[in-house]
């Protein structure tokens, strides 16, 4: 995956970003070693410092925690991944519901438009 | 503090223009510095002041504490705006120039990033192309193991490709004890390799801020944020 970094929101928010939904999706599984700093921040383009930075963050949001010689790990609570993947999906749902409302479509239309879409993509 | 760079109220003036105006700032250890203006700002008489090309009339620039001077050159890595190289010299002859002037040049790091950017080191400097020549120079640049990186306008002329592997090597080679200078108006391309950025216009300071820190509290990259300050 490609690190795209947008204008207007502080870097290092949009790494922890990437970083989480490396986590959630799977792709750094519990308990799996991530890379050094130096390697993250080469593979997203970006200054050490800020990679260094997102990463602390995450630490204390309990996501990922670090052990003192052997590196950072993803954190080995599921519940609380589960928990983060949760709240992304909200957020977007969320984020696409009052987009979908500000063009005029009520709930119910919202609902049905989705069913829609879904026999669409099944049908193909 | 820890700070590697100081100036201290410099300002210089060549006739009747004054180039650097009262200019002041500090940078610590182990950062990574943008120093970002319009053409004709004052940057490149900035960098020469630090280097030691150039002195200021009157306030002072300290680096590690002392005034330019050989022991200062020593530590600094200095990537010109223009060729200094003579043309008949192959870029082995270069990098036996570089091994024998710096104590601190990697001749092996050197070889490596040449052939990663494919460049002949039999061939003869005034063969190469502009671009080519910009790349060689700053391979040498790179390849020392300096405390202060001043590198004047580095991406300006090569491609965008070009431009990934020479971003991608100024994070390889960070170092907490390094600083890192970057004197450019190319910002959309170094922005996410920044810890902080100064604005220079007309030579006096406009700001100094961390990157996250002017997206956090407006909301603009700096390339927006500097398409602003610096409206034609």
């Amino acid at each position: 995956m490609k690190w795209r970094i947008d204008s207007n929101s502080p870097i290092y928010r949009q790494l922890m970003e990437y970083i989480v939904i490396h986590i959630v999706s799977g792709r750094y599984v519990p308990g799996e070693r991530l890379p050094s700093v130096r390697d993250l921040a080469e593979i997203a383009a970006v200054n050490p410092n800020t990679m260094q930075k997102a990463l602390t963050e995450l630490e204390k949001e309990g996501l990922v925690y670090s052990q003192r010689t052997t590196g950072r790990f993803v954190t080995q609570d599921k519940e609380l991944i589960q928990k983060k993947k949760k709240n992304i999906a909200l957020h977007e749902i969320d984020t696409f519901l009052t987009k979908m409302e500000s063009m005029g479509f009520s709930r119910n239309e919202i609902r049905q438009l989705i069913r829609e879409a879904q026999e669409e993509t099944s049908s193909e | 503090m820890n700070e590697l760079i100081t100036i201290n109220q410099a300002t210089k003036k060549f006739g009747a223009i004054v180039a650097v105006d009262d200019f002041s700032v500090k940078i610590p250890k182990g950062v990574i510095v943008g120093l970002l203006g319009p053409n004709g700002s004052g940057k490149t008489t900035l960098i020469k002041i630090l280097n030691g090309l150039l002195t200021c009339d009157s306030g002072e620039a300290l680096i590690n504490g002392m005034p330019p001077s050989p022991e200062t050159k020593a530590i600094i890595s200095y990537l010109p705006d223009r060729n200094y190289f003579d043309d008949w010299m192959t870029v082995n002859d270069i990098l036996s120039l570089f091994e024998t002037f710096y104590e601190d040049f990697n001749r092996a790091k050197a070889e490596a990033m040449l052939e990663d950017l494919r460049i002949d080191p039999k061939q003869r400097f005034k063969h190469l192309s502009k671009g080519t020549k910009e790349k060689v120079q700053l391979v040498m640049v790179m390849s020392r193991n300096a405390q202060l990186y001043l590198l004047d306008e580095p991406i300006g002329g090569v491609d965008p490709a070009t431009r990934d592997y020479i971003i991608n090597t100024i994070i390889k080679n960070y170092n907490p004890d390094a600083t890192v200078l970057i004197s450019t108006h190319l910002i959309s391309d170094v922005e996410n390799v920044l810890d902080e950025v100064i604005f220079i216009q007309e030579g006096r300071m406009v700001l100094q801020s961390p990157v996250d820190e002017i997206r956090e509290k407006k909301g603009l990259s700096v390339d927006a944020l500097f398409r602003e300050v610096f409206k034609c």
